[in-house]
């Protein structure tokens, strides 16, 4: 039994969008550790209890070698300002402060800057932008909502307390009773450890949904559907009638979307529909549309992305100013079109997830890596470092998947550096190269430009 | 035998525990290169689990290893894998100019490997 330790209470748990803010952990201060971590799922015990600290591991390194953080930071800077078409990915497990940094490097030295929505919910980011977005809070939808469907998700295993702290069990100010105030549809080609949580239970073909969302929309509008429906989709008509009578007639509805529409055939188009049958049903009742996000902080890089640059993911700043072209400018498509000649990922792998094809190119171009933990993509790193981790051992911001900013309350101090310092520190410099290479083109005069925020 | 099937990469908790541990450990690894087949399709194959496959398309191809789940959980001619390095070597990288690869529903022919 640990002697020496501390509690913190209403901390927050950065695995998942859920970004749960009731954590009471109890900390091993010796053995600098978390010994305890109440109220966490699964997924967050096993966040909390493995961000240990390797005392072993370097902070830095290039090429492999043991160096100090300035040394990498300047080598860091100087790949960056070297390269041609430099790109910066990643973002989703990182603060909002250390994201602001990362777009500022990006924006000096003309590169492109992405996160991991262009592999997550980029798809629904691109159907905001030609639907509109009926939204709310998890907190209303907790208080109101009597009719909650999850399409292609399965909250159980990737957000395990979406249910219980959200949107199914949860009793609010219109539930009184929790589950039994609501009827919950979950919308899936598989069972899943998710089925057992739904009262109707609508499994289509695989790569069907579209289909089933424009037929939904159609009996929402009183459109008779043919009668081979079934057929197409896998799902019986009057299933789909049911549904949306049901949807209709709720007081609150909401519909949580995930994986299952953008990542397969019709990606956008499949967002695109959810959220006008969304749209759709606002004649009728209130009903909103939210996007189940994966990492702990991945709307707060959607966020602070746009703030900076007018744009959500898959910005280029080549010719001076932000430029959006999703298909371009996104990072699956800059390395296996082989555009990037060099890599800043932060808080990121996309060496064991991305398309082969875009591996190959990253592990041919100069990559500079921040993480937690040694992964396929700082395995071959030229810079790498080690960094504390959000939320354990560092304070800052995170956005819920609901858009609702949340401050970290830390843990116990690292030795390793945050991400935020290391990109101030990359800021600064880069800033300094610029500048050299500006004048050494034999500009004259004064340029202005913004000190290092 | 080869024969084409629906590859479903997508997450689990085991590999979101995992995760946590480190990517480059062995738990990862297996977790990202275990197949799930309903147990009829296994039966067809001669397949029990732990038994290993080729999956492959015209991208590439991956060796793992499968294990059963019930028919009514995981339909005829359809596979989930918790995707890691293992899918990756399956994904196409086109995005069809909105940046998300098709990274579920890759069409695969599946080969049982012989001891």
């Amino acid at each position: 039994m640990a002697e020496n330790t501390k509690i913190i209470e209403n901390a927050t748990c950065t695995f998942c969008g859920c970004v749960c803010d009731d954590m009471i952990l109890t900390v091993d201060l010796d053995e600098k550790k978390i010994i305890k971590s109440k109220n966490a799922c699964v997924l967050g015990r096993a966040w909390f209890a493995e961000h240990t600290i390797d005392e072993d591991a370097p902070a830095a390194m290039i090429d492999g070698k043991e160096v100090s953080v300035e040394e990498a930071i300047e080598e860091a800077a100087q790949t960056l300002t070297k390269a041609k078409f430099p790109i910066t990915y990643g973002l989703s497990d990182t603060t909002c402060e250390a994201q602001r940094q990362a777009v500022a490097i990006t924006d000096r030295i003309k590169g492109n800057i992405d996160t991991t929505t262009s592999v997550c919910h980029g798809p629904s980011g691109l159907a905001f932008q030609g639907v509109g977005e009926s939204t709310s809070t998890l907190g209303e939808v907790k208080n109101r909502a009597d009719l909650v469907i999850y399409w292609g998700g399965n909250p159980a295993e990737s957000h395990p307390r979406h249910f219980g702290r959200y949107a199914v069990t949860p009793k609010g100010m219109f539930t009184p009773r929790g589950k039994k105030d609501r009827t919950v549809v979950l919308v899936d080609v598989r069972k899943t450890k998710s089925s057992p949580v739904a009262d109707i239970l609508i499994r289509p073909k695989p790569g069907k949904d579209f289909e089933v969302l424009w037929a939904l929309r159609a009996l929402v509008k009183g459109k008779k559907l043919s009668d081979d429906i079934e057929e197409r989709t896998g799902v019986p008509l009057e299933v789909l009638q049911d549904l949306s009578d049901r949807m209709k007639n709720c007081r609150f509805g909401v519909l949580f979307f995930g994986m299952g529409l953008t990542m397969t055939r019709g990606r956008h188009f499949n967002s695109g529909a959810l959220l006008a049958l969304a749209t759709d049903l606002n004649e009728f009742t209130h009903f909103v549309a939210k996007p189940v996000r994966g990492h702990g902080n991945v709307t707060g890089a959607d966020n602070v992305v746009s703030w900076q640059t007018g744009y959500p993911f898959g910005v280029n700043f080549s010719r001076g100013y932000p430029r959006f072209n999703p298909g371009e400018f996104t990072t699956v498509d800059t390395l296996a079109n082989g555009h990037a000649d060099a890599a800043m990922i932060i808080a990121s792998d996309p060496a064991s997830n991305f398309p082969k094809k875009a591996i190959q190119h990253l592990k041919s171009i100069p990559v500079v890596v921040l993480d937690t933990k040694m992964t396929e993509t700082s395995k071959d790193a030229h810079v790498a470092f080690r960094t504390s981790t959000y939320g354990i051992n560092t304070s800052g911001t995170v956005y819920r998947m609901d858009d609702v900013p949340i401050t970290l309350r830390p843990a116990f101090e690292s030795p390793f550096p945050d991400d935020e310092s290391i990109l101030k520190g990359i800021n600064k410099r880069v800033n300094e190269l610029m500048l050299a290479k500006h004048y050494a083109s034999g500009a004259s005069g004064e340029v202005k430009v913004a000190a290092p925020i | 035998m080869t024969e084409k099937m629906i590859l479903i990469p997508g997450r689990s908790a085991k590999q979101g525990t995992s995760l946590n541990i480190g990517k480059l450990k062995d738990e990862y690894k297996e977790v990202t290169s275990t197949l799930e087949m309903n147990t009829d399709e296994m039966a067809k194959r001669g397949l029990v689990d732990g038994d290993k496959v080729r999956l492959s398309n015209d991208i590439g191809e991956t060796i793992v290893s499968c294990i059963g789940k019930k028919p009514e959980d995981l339909p005829d001619g359809m596979l989930f894998i918790p995707y890691g390095p293992p899918s990756s070597e399956l994904m196409a990288s086109d995005t069809a100019g909105c940046g998300m690869p098709l990274s579920k529903h890759m069409e695969v022919e599946i080969e049982k490997i012989s001891t």
